[in-house]
Protein backbone atom coordinates (compact mmCIF):
# COMPACT_ATOMS: atom_id res chain seq x y z
CA UNK A 1 0.00 0.00 0.00
CA UNK A 2 2.50 2.28 0.89
CA UNK A 3 4.90 1.25 -1.52
CA UNK A 4 2.22 2.28 -4.49
CA UNK A 5 1.94 5.58 -2.69
CA UNK A 6 5.15 6.41 -3.00
CA UNK A 7 5.48 5.13 -6.23
CA UNK A 8 2.85 7.10 -7.72
CA UNK A 9 4.61 10.40 -6.34
CA UNK A 10 7.80 11.03 -8.78
CA UNK A 11 9.60 12.91 -5.99
CA UNK A 12 9.05 10.30 -3.58
CA UNK A 13 11.55 7.59 -4.18
CA UNK A 14 11.29 3.78 -1.59
CA UNK A 15 13.76 3.58 -0.12
CA UNK A 16 14.77 0.11 1.58
CA UNK A 17 12.78 -3.18 0.92
CA UNK A 18 9.24 -2.80 1.87
CA UNK A 19 9.56 -6.76 3.49
CA UNK A 20 12.35 -6.98 6.16
CA UNK A 21 14.46 -10.13 5.42
CA UNK A 22 15.08 -10.86 9.24
CA UNK A 23 18.06 -13.07 8.81
CA UNK A 24 19.37 -10.12 6.69
CA UNK A 25 18.30 -7.47 9.84
CA UNK A 26 20.30 -10.17 12.11
CA UNK A 27 23.44 -9.70 10.67
CA UNK A 28 23.18 -5.80 11.11
CA UNK A 29 25.69 -5.65 13.94
CA UNK A 30 28.13 -7.52 12.05
CA UNK A 31 27.88 -5.57 9.01
CA UNK A 32 28.10 -2.43 10.83
CA UNK A 33 31.77 -3.75 12.67
CA UNK A 34 32.80 -4.55 9.07
CA UNK A 35 31.16 -1.28 7.66
CA UNK A 36 32.97 0.77 10.68
CA UNK A 37 36.51 -1.19 10.19
CA UNK A 38 38.07 1.19 6.77
CA UNK A 39 37.71 4.97 8.69
CA UNK A 40 37.60 4.09 11.98
CA UNK A 41 34.08 5.02 12.36
CA UNK A 42 30.05 5.01 10.31
CA UNK A 43 30.19 7.77 7.58
CA UNK A 44 26.58 7.97 6.17
CA UNK A 45 27.78 6.65 2.82
CA UNK A 46 29.00 3.34 4.70
CA UNK A 47 25.20 3.48 6.56
CA UNK A 48 23.64 3.64 3.17
CA UNK A 49 25.44 0.57 1.62
CA UNK A 50 25.22 -1.83 4.97
CA UNK A 51 21.15 -0.55 4.50
CA UNK A 52 21.29 -1.19 0.80
CA UNK A 53 23.15 -4.61 1.31
CA UNK A 54 20.83 -5.78 3.85
CA UNK A 55 17.43 -4.11 2.14
CA UNK A 56 17.17 -1.71 5.18
CA UNK A 57 16.43 1.43 5.29
CA UNK A 58 18.81 4.01 6.48
CA UNK A 59 17.11 5.68 9.07
CA UNK A 60 16.84 1.86 10.74
CA UNK A 61 20.29 1.12 10.53
CA UNK A 62 21.40 4.76 11.54
CA UNK A 63 18.83 4.43 14.57
CA UNK A 64 20.22 0.62 15.09
CA UNK A 65 23.52 2.16 14.93
CA UNK A 66 23.48 4.96 17.17
CA UNK A 67 22.10 3.40 20.22
CA UNK A 68 25.45 1.07 20.40
CA UNK A 69 28.51 2.90 22.17
CA UNK A 70 31.08 1.04 19.63
CA UNK A 71 29.80 2.32 16.84
CA UNK A 72 30.23 5.98 15.79
CA UNK A 73 29.36 8.29 13.95
CA UNK A 74 31.96 10.72 14.33
CA UNK A 75 35.79 10.36 12.97
CA UNK A 76 38.10 8.98 16.25
CA UNK A 77 42.00 9.78 16.84
CA UNK A 78 43.92 7.04 15.09
CA UNK A 79 44.47 5.78 19.15
CA UNK A 80 41.58 5.57 20.80
CA UNK A 81 42.21 5.65 24.21
CA UNK A 82 39.15 4.53 26.67
CA UNK A 83 39.81 4.93 30.75
CA UNK A 84 37.28 2.79 32.64
CA UNK A 85 34.64 4.86 34.61
CA UNK A 86 33.15 2.19 36.27
CA UNK A 87 32.96 2.16 40.43
CA UNK A 88 36.01 -0.21 41.26
CA UNK A 89 38.67 1.90 39.28
CA UNK A 90 37.31 4.96 41.20
CA UNK A 91 37.48 3.01 44.33
CA UNK A 92 41.20 1.86 43.28
CA UNK A 93 42.57 5.64 42.50
CA UNK A 94 41.56 5.11 38.81
CA UNK A 95 38.65 6.78 36.75
CA UNK A 96 39.15 10.62 36.47
CA UNK A 97 42.62 10.16 38.01
CA UNK A 98 44.18 8.25 35.24
CA UNK A 99 41.83 10.45 32.71
CA UNK A 100 43.34 13.51 34.32
CA UNK A 101 47.28 11.58 34.21
CA UNK A 102 46.54 10.81 30.26
CA UNK A 103 45.10 13.71 29.23
CA UNK A 104 47.61 16.33 30.84
CA UNK A 105 50.42 13.96 29.03
CA UNK A 106 48.47 14.47 25.85
CA UNK A 107 46.60 18.18 26.49
CA UNK A 108 43.57 16.11 25.87
CA UNK A 109 40.54 15.99 28.40
CA UNK A 110 38.03 13.67 27.91
CA UNK A 111 35.79 13.37 24.57
CA UNK A 112 38.36 15.53 22.53
CA UNK A 113 40.78 14.38 19.87
CA UNK A 114 43.80 15.75 18.97
CA UNK A 115 44.78 17.97 16.31
CA UNK A 116 46.50 15.74 14.72
CA UNK A 117 43.90 12.83 14.98
CA UNK A 118 46.48 10.70 16.80
CA UNK A 119 44.68 10.47 19.90
CA UNK A 120 41.30 10.16 21.26
CA UNK A 121 40.87 10.02 25.02
CA UNK A 122 37.12 9.64 26.65
CA UNK A 123 35.30 7.39 29.31
CA UNK A 124 33.90 4.35 29.33
CA UNK A 125 31.61 2.08 31.36
CA UNK A 126 32.39 -0.76 33.33
CA UNK A 127 35.58 -3.12 31.31
CA UNK A 128 34.71 -5.87 33.97
CA UNK A 129 38.81 -5.48 34.80
CA UNK A 130 37.45 -4.39 38.43
CA UNK A 131 39.52 -7.41 39.92
CA UNK A 132 42.31 -5.85 37.97
CA UNK A 133 41.68 -1.87 38.78
CA UNK A 134 42.44 0.66 37.59
CA UNK A 135 41.90 -0.08 33.25
CA UNK A 136 41.75 1.54 30.72
CA UNK A 137 41.80 0.11 26.78
CA UNK A 138 43.78 1.79 23.69
CA UNK A 139 41.97 0.47 20.55
CA UNK A 140 41.32 -3.80 21.32
CA UNK A 141 44.16 -3.76 23.72
CA UNK A 142 43.06 -3.96 27.19
CA UNK A 143 45.80 -2.60 29.90
CA UNK A 144 45.18 -3.12 33.24
CA UNK A 145 46.56 -2.61 37.33
CA UNK A 146 47.84 0.85 35.84
CA UNK A 147 50.41 2.76 37.70
CA UNK A 148 51.29 6.25 36.16
CA UNK A 149 55.00 4.40 35.27
CA UNK A 150 52.77 2.04 33.32
CA UNK A 151 51.11 4.65 31.56
CA UNK A 152 53.77 6.71 30.66
CA UNK A 153 55.42 3.11 28.93
CA UNK A 154 51.75 3.01 26.74
CA UNK A 155 52.00 6.62 26.04
CA UNK A 156 55.51 7.15 24.92
CA UNK A 157 55.33 3.64 22.71
CA UNK A 158 52.40 4.91 21.01
CA UNK A 159 54.11 8.29 20.42
CA UNK A 160 56.97 6.37 19.08
CA UNK A 161 54.07 4.13 16.56
CA UNK A 162 52.63 6.48 15.16
CA UNK B 1 37.76 -20.55 56.66
CA UNK B 2 36.17 -22.45 53.99
CA UNK B 3 38.08 -25.51 52.11
CA UNK B 4 36.66 -25.45 49.22
CA UNK B 5 38.12 -27.48 45.85
CA UNK B 6 36.77 -25.29 42.95
CA UNK B 7 34.83 -27.44 40.60
CA UNK B 8 34.08 -24.18 38.26
CA UNK B 9 37.36 -22.53 38.20
CA UNK B 10 39.55 -25.48 38.43
CA UNK B 11 41.65 -24.48 35.34
CA UNK B 12 41.38 -20.98 34.31
CA UNK B 13 45.20 -20.41 36.08
CA UNK B 14 46.54 -23.41 34.18
CA UNK B 15 48.99 -23.28 31.20
CA UNK B 16 46.73 -23.55 28.18
CA UNK B 17 43.42 -23.64 30.04
CA UNK B 18 41.68 -22.20 26.87
CA UNK B 19 42.36 -24.95 24.70
CA UNK B 20 40.40 -28.23 23.88
CA UNK B 21 43.22 -30.78 24.49
CA UNK B 22 43.41 -28.91 28.07
CA UNK B 23 39.72 -29.23 28.90
CA UNK B 24 39.19 -33.16 27.65
CA UNK B 25 42.63 -33.82 29.62
CA UNK B 26 41.24 -32.78 32.83
CA UNK B 27 37.69 -35.06 32.31
CA UNK B 28 36.06 -32.76 29.55
CA UNK B 29 32.97 -33.28 27.92
CA UNK B 30 32.44 -36.35 29.90
CA UNK B 31 28.91 -34.53 31.48
CA UNK B 32 27.99 -34.28 27.66
CA UNK B 33 28.61 -38.10 26.76
CA UNK B 34 26.68 -39.42 30.00
CA UNK B 35 23.77 -36.52 29.46
CA UNK B 36 23.64 -37.87 26.08
CA UNK B 37 22.98 -41.63 27.37
CA UNK B 38 19.64 -39.43 29.39
CA UNK B 39 16.39 -38.55 27.94
CA UNK B 40 15.88 -34.65 28.30
CA UNK B 41 13.14 -35.29 30.95
CA UNK B 42 15.47 -36.91 33.30
CA UNK B 43 17.92 -34.17 32.74
CA UNK B 44 15.73 -31.24 33.21
CA UNK B 45 14.11 -33.32 36.08
CA UNK B 46 18.41 -33.86 37.40
CA UNK B 47 19.06 -29.97 37.31
CA UNK B 48 15.60 -29.06 38.50
CA UNK B 49 16.51 -31.42 42.01
CA UNK B 50 20.20 -30.17 42.11
CA UNK B 51 18.18 -26.77 43.14
CA UNK B 52 20.42 -24.49 40.86
CA UNK B 53 19.53 -21.03 40.78
CA UNK B 54 20.61 -18.65 37.71
CA UNK B 55 23.89 -16.78 38.00
CA UNK B 56 23.29 -13.77 35.97
CA UNK B 57 21.50 -12.03 38.61
CA UNK B 58 18.02 -12.97 39.53
CA UNK B 59 18.56 -16.44 40.52
CA UNK B 60 15.94 -17.89 39.04
CA UNK B 61 15.78 -21.62 39.32
CA UNK B 62 17.18 -23.19 35.89
CA UNK B 63 15.74 -26.33 36.04
CA UNK B 64 12.07 -24.70 35.81
CA UNK B 65 13.34 -22.54 33.57
CA UNK B 66 14.30 -25.15 31.15
CA UNK B 67 11.02 -27.10 31.80
CA UNK B 68 9.12 -23.93 30.77
CA UNK B 69 10.24 -24.46 26.92
CA UNK B 70 7.48 -25.62 25.45
CA UNK B 71 8.18 -29.73 24.45
CA UNK B 72 6.44 -29.66 21.05
CA UNK B 73 7.14 -26.20 20.15
CA UNK B 74 8.94 -27.22 16.33
CA UNK B 75 11.65 -25.03 16.56
CA UNK B 76 13.42 -23.27 20.21
CA UNK B 77 16.68 -21.51 20.43
CA UNK B 78 18.91 -21.23 23.32
CA UNK B 79 21.01 -17.73 23.96
CA UNK B 80 24.27 -17.61 25.52
CA UNK B 81 24.24 -14.82 28.03
CA UNK B 82 28.41 -13.24 27.55
CA UNK B 83 27.36 -10.09 28.21
CA UNK B 84 28.90 -9.45 31.47
CA UNK B 85 28.71 -5.52 32.47
CA UNK B 86 27.15 -5.34 35.82
CA UNK B 87 29.87 -3.08 37.44
CA UNK B 88 32.14 -5.22 39.78
CA UNK B 89 30.80 -8.41 37.67
CA UNK B 90 33.94 -10.13 36.41
CA UNK B 91 33.68 -13.72 36.32
CA UNK B 92 31.89 -14.52 32.87
CA UNK B 93 34.95 -13.29 31.35
CA UNK B 94 37.31 -14.99 33.03
CA UNK B 95 35.54 -18.16 31.81
CA UNK B 96 35.18 -17.00 28.35
CA UNK B 97 38.81 -16.29 28.07
CA UNK B 98 40.44 -19.04 30.20
CA UNK B 99 37.72 -22.29 29.56
CA UNK B 100 35.58 -21.28 26.99
CA UNK B 101 34.89 -24.98 26.72
CA UNK B 102 33.38 -25.31 30.49
CA UNK B 103 30.89 -23.11 28.91
CA UNK B 104 30.43 -24.85 25.51
CA UNK B 105 29.73 -28.65 27.49
CA UNK B 106 26.84 -26.60 29.39
CA UNK B 107 25.39 -25.44 26.19
CA UNK B 108 25.29 -28.21 24.62
CA UNK B 109 23.71 -30.50 27.20
CA UNK B 110 21.09 -27.41 27.86
CA UNK B 111 20.01 -27.68 24.00
CA UNK B 112 19.67 -30.84 24.09
CA UNK B 113 17.58 -30.91 27.48
CA UNK B 114 15.13 -28.43 25.82
CA UNK B 115 15.30 -29.70 22.52
CA UNK B 116 17.10 -26.48 20.66
CA UNK B 117 19.44 -27.23 17.32
CA UNK B 118 20.58 -23.34 16.86
CA UNK B 119 21.88 -21.62 19.43
CA UNK B 120 23.75 -18.32 19.91
CA UNK B 121 26.40 -16.86 22.03
CA UNK B 122 25.51 -13.05 22.42
CA UNK B 123 29.20 -11.56 23.94
CA UNK B 124 30.07 -7.82 24.99
CA UNK B 125 31.39 -6.05 22.14
CA UNK B 126 34.00 -4.91 24.24
CA UNK B 127 35.54 -8.72 25.08
CA UNK B 128 37.74 -8.63 22.17
CA UNK B 129 40.11 -11.91 23.53
CA UNK B 130 36.64 -13.29 25.01
CA UNK B 131 35.57 -13.29 21.07
CA UNK B 132 38.35 -14.79 19.95
CA UNK B 133 38.42 -17.79 22.77
CA UNK B 134 34.49 -18.64 21.73
CA UNK B 135 34.95 -18.38 18.01
CA UNK B 136 38.11 -20.91 18.87
CA UNK B 137 36.84 -23.02 21.03
CA UNK B 138 33.19 -23.81 18.97
CA UNK B 139 35.45 -24.39 15.83
CA UNK B 140 37.36 -27.34 17.93
CA UNK B 141 34.01 -28.48 19.11
CA UNK B 142 32.97 -28.81 15.99
CA UNK B 143 36.04 -30.67 14.39
CA UNK B 144 36.09 -32.64 18.22
CA UNK B 145 31.96 -34.02 17.11
CA UNK B 146 30.79 -31.91 19.97
CA UNK B 147 28.70 -29.72 17.58
CA UNK B 148 27.28 -30.01 14.54
CA UNK B 149 25.34 -33.32 13.27
CA UNK B 150 24.66 -36.42 14.76
CA UNK B 151 26.55 -35.45 18.16
CA UNK B 152 28.88 -37.78 19.47
CA UNK B 153 26.53 -40.80 17.18
CA UNK B 154 23.74 -39.94 19.42
CA UNK B 155 21.32 -38.36 16.82
CA UNK B 156 21.38 -34.84 18.29
CA UNK B 157 22.10 -31.82 15.94
CA UNK B 158 23.48 -28.73 16.77
CA UNK B 159 24.73 -25.37 15.52
CA UNK B 160 26.26 -22.92 18.17
CA UNK B 161 27.55 -18.96 16.74
CA UNK B 162 29.11 -15.92 17.99
CA UNK B 163 27.16 -12.85 17.86
CA UNK B 164 29.17 -9.45 19.07
CA UNK B 165 27.01 -6.91 20.85
CA UNK B 166 28.37 -3.07 20.85
CA UNK B 167 28.42 -1.48 23.55
CA UNK B 168 24.85 -1.61 25.92
CA UNK B 169 24.40 -2.75 29.69
CA UNK B 170 21.17 -3.36 29.06
CA UNK B 171 21.76 -6.25 26.09
CA UNK B 172 22.58 -8.07 29.53
CA UNK B 173 18.92 -8.42 30.35
CA UNK B 174 17.04 -10.95 28.32
CA UNK B 175 14.76 -9.91 26.37
CA UNK B 176 16.73 -6.59 24.77
CA UNK B 177 19.30 -9.26 24.06
CA UNK B 178 16.82 -11.09 21.81
CA UNK B 179 16.15 -7.76 20.14
CA UNK B 180 20.02 -7.15 19.57
CA UNK B 181 20.29 -10.55 17.78
CA UNK B 182 17.87 -9.86 15.86
CA UNK B 183 19.93 -6.90 14.37
CA UNK B 184 17.54 -4.51 16.37
CA UNK B 185 18.10 -1.79 19.11
CA UNK B 186 18.81 -3.32 22.14
CA UNK B 187 15.42 -2.25 23.51
CA UNK B 188 13.63 -4.83 26.19
CA UNK B 189 10.39 -6.07 25.77
CA UNK B 190 7.67 -6.10 27.78
CA UNK B 191 7.06 -9.51 29.74
CA UNK B 192 4.87 -12.13 29.74
CA UNK B 193 5.43 -12.97 27.21
CA UNK B 194 8.71 -14.72 28.77
CA UNK B 195 11.12 -16.05 26.33
CA UNK B 196 10.74 -19.26 27.27
CA UNK B 197 7.08 -18.98 25.20
CA UNK B 198 7.88 -15.88 22.45
CA UNK B 199 11.00 -15.10 22.25
CA UNK B 200 14.05 -14.96 19.35
CA UNK B 201 11.91 -14.45 15.83
CA UNK B 202 9.19 -15.25 17.98
CA UNK B 203 10.40 -19.04 19.06
CA UNK B 204 10.77 -20.33 22.28
CA UNK B 205 14.07 -19.48 23.65
CA UNK B 206 15.89 -20.51 26.53
CA UNK B 207 18.68 -17.61 27.67
CA UNK B 208 21.27 -18.44 30.46
CA UNK B 209 24.11 -17.10 32.06
CA UNK B 210 27.66 -18.51 31.32
CA UNK B 211 28.37 -19.09 35.11
CA UNK B 212 25.19 -21.44 35.31
CA UNK B 213 25.76 -22.83 32.31
CA UNK B 214 28.76 -24.18 33.75
CA UNK B 215 27.36 -26.05 36.91
CA UNK B 216 25.49 -28.42 34.43
CA UNK B 217 28.03 -30.67 33.43
CA UNK B 218 29.10 -31.24 37.03
CA UNK B 219 25.44 -31.98 38.27
CA UNK B 220 25.10 -34.42 35.56
CA UNK B 221 28.77 -36.38 36.34
CA UNK B 222 28.05 -36.16 40.11
CA UNK B 223 24.31 -36.15 40.42
CA UNK B 224 22.01 -33.45 41.72
CA UNK B 225 21.88 -35.02 45.01
CA UNK B 226 25.91 -34.19 45.32
CA UNK B 227 24.88 -30.59 44.05
CA UNK B 228 22.48 -29.92 46.47
CA UNK B 229 24.43 -30.71 49.28
CA UNK B 230 26.59 -27.56 48.97
CA UNK B 231 25.11 -24.40 50.23
CA UNK B 232 21.83 -23.33 51.95
CA UNK B 233 18.70 -23.83 52.05
CA UNK B 234 17.21 -22.25 48.79
CA UNK B 235 21.19 -21.60 47.37
CA UNK B 236 22.81 -24.35 46.29
CA UNK B 237 26.09 -24.59 44.46
CA UNK B 238 29.41 -23.03 44.50
CA UNK B 239 29.46 -19.31 43.15
CA UNK B 240 31.89 -16.85 42.30
CA UNK B 241 32.23 -13.90 44.00
CA UNK B 242 34.09 -11.37 42.47
CA UNK B 243 35.67 -9.20 44.90
CA UNK B 244 37.05 -5.38 44.15
CA UNK B 245 37.39 -2.17 46.05
CA UNK B 246 39.59 -1.51 48.46
CA UNK B 247 40.95 -4.91 49.60
CA UNK B 248 44.26 -6.20 49.65
CA UNK B 249 43.65 -9.17 47.41
CA UNK B 250 40.80 -8.25 45.09
CA UNK B 251 39.78 -11.03 42.37
CA UNK B 252 37.41 -14.12 41.89
CA UNK B 253 36.81 -16.58 44.40
CA UNK B 254 34.66 -19.89 43.87
CA UNK B 255 32.99 -20.50 47.28
CA UNK B 256 30.03 -22.80 48.53
CA UNK B 257 26.88 -20.77 48.80
CA UNK B 258 26.01 -19.42 52.21
CA UNK B 259 29.93 -18.62 53.00
CA UNK B 260 29.54 -15.59 54.92
CA UNK B 261 30.58 -11.59 53.65
CA UNK B 262 33.44 -11.80 56.36
CA UNK B 263 34.95 -14.65 54.85
CA UNK B 264 34.54 -13.27 51.87
CA UNK B 265 36.46 -10.43 52.14
CA UNK B 266 38.80 -10.57 55.07
CA UNK B 267 39.91 -14.65 54.53
CA UNK B 268 39.52 -15.19 50.98
CA UNK B 269 40.15 -11.53 49.73
CA UNK B 270 42.97 -10.63 51.98
CA UNK B 271 41.12 -7.96 54.03
CA UNK B 272 40.77 -3.75 54.09
CA UNK B 273 43.79 -2.49 52.61
CA UNK B 274 45.82 -0.24 55.02
CA UNK B 275 44.00 -2.14 57.58
CA UNK B 276 41.22 0.00 57.47
CA UNK B 277 37.71 -0.21 58.60
CA UNK B 278 34.74 -1.30 56.06
CA UNK B 279 32.14 1.53 55.41
CA UNK B 280 30.44 -0.29 52.66
CA UNK B 281 30.12 -3.12 50.99
CA UNK B 282 27.99 -3.91 47.62
CA UNK B 283 27.22 -7.53 47.30
CA UNK B 284 26.00 -8.20 44.09
CA UNK B 285 27.07 -5.80 41.53
CA UNK B 286 26.12 -1.78 40.97
CA UNK B 287 22.61 -2.42 40.83
CA UNK B 288 21.87 -4.37 44.54
CA UNK B 289 21.65 -2.45 47.79
CA UNK B 290 24.43 -1.33 50.06
CA UNK B 291 25.55 -3.01 52.94
CA UNK B 292 26.96 -1.82 56.51
CA UNK B 293 29.41 -3.66 58.39
CA UNK B 294 26.69 -4.77 61.01
CA UNK B 295 25.82 -7.42 58.05
CA UNK B 296 29.05 -8.83 57.67
CA UNK B 297 28.18 -11.79 59.19
CA UNK B 298 25.26 -12.06 56.28
CA UNK B 299 25.43 -15.57 54.72
CA UNK B 300 26.26 -14.94 51.00
CA UNK B 301 22.84 -16.33 49.73
CA UNK B 302 19.54 -15.42 47.85
CA UNK B 303 17.49 -15.57 50.54
CA UNK B 304 19.94 -14.26 53.45
CA UNK B 305 20.94 -11.39 51.69
CA UNK B 306 17.20 -10.42 50.37
CA UNK B 307 16.42 -10.90 54.08
CA UNK B 308 18.60 -7.69 54.85
CA UNK B 309 17.32 -5.79 51.83
CA UNK B 310 19.73 -6.71 49.32
CA UNK B 311 20.49 -9.30 46.55
CA UNK B 312 22.94 -11.89 46.16
CA UNK B 313 22.45 -10.44 42.28
CA UNK B 314 25.99 -11.70 40.14
CA UNK B 315 28.05 -12.32 43.45
CA UNK B 316 29.85 -8.81 42.79
CA UNK B 317 31.29 -8.04 45.94
CA UNK B 318 32.37 -4.31 45.72
CA UNK B 319 34.17 -3.01 49.20
CA UNK B 320 34.31 0.29 50.28
CA UNK B 321 36.75 1.81 53.67
CA UNK B 322 35.83 4.08 56.03
CA UNK B 323 37.54 7.12 53.75
CA UNK B 324 34.56 6.38 51.10
CA UNK B 325 32.54 9.56 49.98
CA UNK B 326 29.33 7.68 49.65
CA UNK B 327 27.31 10.37 47.69
CA UNK B 328 30.15 10.36 45.60
CA UNK B 329 29.62 6.41 45.33
CA UNK B 330 25.56 6.73 44.90
CA UNK B 331 26.05 9.69 42.44
CA UNK B 332 28.53 7.40 40.01
CA UNK B 333 26.24 4.58 40.10
CA UNK B 334 23.59 6.43 38.99
CA UNK B 335 25.65 8.26 36.31
CA UNK B 336 26.07 4.30 35.21
CA UNK B 337 22.46 3.59 35.15
CA UNK B 338 21.90 6.87 33.43
CA UNK B 339 24.16 6.23 30.56
CA UNK B 340 23.08 3.13 29.89
CA UNK B 341 19.05 3.68 30.18
CA UNK B 342 17.57 2.36 27.04
CA UNK B 343 15.42 5.28 27.44
CA UNK B 344 12.37 3.48 26.31
CA UNK B 345 10.43 3.61 29.61
CA UNK B 346 10.16 7.51 30.67
CA UNK B 347 10.40 6.62 33.99
CA UNK B 348 13.67 5.15 33.86
CA UNK B 349 14.89 7.62 30.84
CA UNK B 350 13.78 11.00 32.75
CA UNK B 351 13.66 10.10 36.63
CA UNK B 352 17.26 8.20 36.16
CA UNK B 353 18.45 11.64 34.69
CA UNK B 354 16.07 13.98 37.39
CA UNK B 355 17.97 11.36 40.32
CA UNK B 356 21.39 12.03 38.73
CA UNK B 357 20.64 15.83 38.71
CA UNK B 358 19.96 15.96 42.35
CA UNK B 359 22.77 14.08 43.18
CA UNK B 360 24.77 15.70 41.54
CA UNK B 361 23.69 19.25 43.36
CA UNK B 362 24.01 16.86 46.60
CA UNK B 363 27.42 16.04 45.92
CA UNK B 364 28.24 20.08 44.94
CA UNK B 365 26.85 21.52 47.71
CA UNK B 366 24.41 23.19 45.93
CA UNK B 367 21.08 21.51 47.29
CA UNK B 368 18.20 22.60 49.27
CA UNK B 369 17.21 21.03 52.54
CA UNK B 370 14.55 19.04 50.62
CA UNK B 371 15.90 18.14 47.97
CA UNK B 372 16.73 14.04 49.72
CA UNK B 373 12.62 14.23 50.32
CA UNK B 374 12.19 14.78 46.08
CA UNK B 375 14.86 11.98 45.79
CA UNK B 376 12.34 9.65 47.57
CA UNK B 377 9.77 11.14 45.23
CA UNK B 378 11.44 10.44 42.22
CA UNK B 379 12.28 7.31 43.12
CA UNK B 380 8.53 6.17 44.21
CA UNK B 381 8.15 7.07 40.17
CA UNK B 382 10.75 4.82 38.89
CA UNK B 383 11.06 1.86 40.50
CA UNK B 384 8.77 -1.21 39.54
CA UNK B 385 7.47 1.13 37.01
CA UNK B 386 9.66 -0.07 33.66
CA UNK B 387 9.51 -2.60 30.78
CA UNK B 388 12.57 -4.23 32.59
CA UNK B 389 14.42 -4.66 36.45
CA UNK B 390 16.56 -1.62 35.56
CA UNK B 391 14.48 1.08 36.74
CA UNK B 392 14.03 -0.67 39.93
CA UNK B 393 17.93 -1.59 39.60
CA UNK B 394 19.13 1.97 39.21
CA UNK B 395 16.92 2.79 42.50
CA UNK B 396 18.32 0.71 44.43
CA UNK B 397 21.94 2.38 45.40
CA UNK B 398 20.13 5.53 46.11
CA UNK B 399 17.43 4.41 48.22
CA UNK B 400 20.11 2.17 50.32
CA UNK B 401 22.61 5.05 50.31
CA UNK B 402 20.49 7.21 51.70
CA UNK B 403 18.76 5.49 54.55
CA UNK B 404 22.50 3.56 55.59
CA UNK B 405 24.68 7.07 55.20
CA UNK B 406 22.07 9.56 55.28
CA UNK B 407 24.23 11.47 58.19
CA UNK B 408 26.27 12.07 54.75
CA UNK B 409 24.02 13.38 52.35
CA UNK B 410 22.19 15.68 54.96
CA UNK B 411 25.34 16.94 55.87
CA UNK B 412 25.90 17.91 52.29
CA UNK B 413 22.31 19.70 51.69
CA UNK B 414 21.68 23.32 52.67
CA UNK B 415 19.70 23.46 55.66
Amino acid sequence: MNQQVRGENPKVQPVGSAVIDPGKQAVLLAALYIAQEQKGYLTPEAVERVANRLGLRPGDVYSTASFYTLFRTEPVGHYLIQVCDGLSCYLCDGADRIAGYVGAKLGLKPGETSPDGRFTLEMVQCLASCGTAPAMRVNDQLYENLTPAGIDAIIERLMGEV
Amino acid sequence: MTTWQPILLSRVTQPNSEKIATYLDSGGYTGLRKALTMSPDQIIAEVKASGLRGRGGAGFPTGAKWGFIPKDAPVKYLAVNTDEGEPGTFKDRLIVERDPHAILEGVIIAAYAIGAHRAFVYIRGEFFLGVKRWIKAIADAYQYGFLGKNILGSGFDLDLSVHRGAGAYICGEETAMIESLEGHRGEPRLKPPYPAQIGLWGQPTLVQNCETLVNIPHIILRGSQWYASIGTEQSKGPKIFCVSGHVNRPGNYELPLGVTLREVIYEHAGGVRLGRNIKAVIPGGASTPMLTPEHLDVPMAFETLQAVGSALGTGAVMVMDETTDMVEVVRRITSFFVHESCGICTPCRLGGRRMLDSLERIAGGRAAADELAKLDVLMHGISGLTFCPMGTGMCEPVSSGLTRFRDEFEARVRS
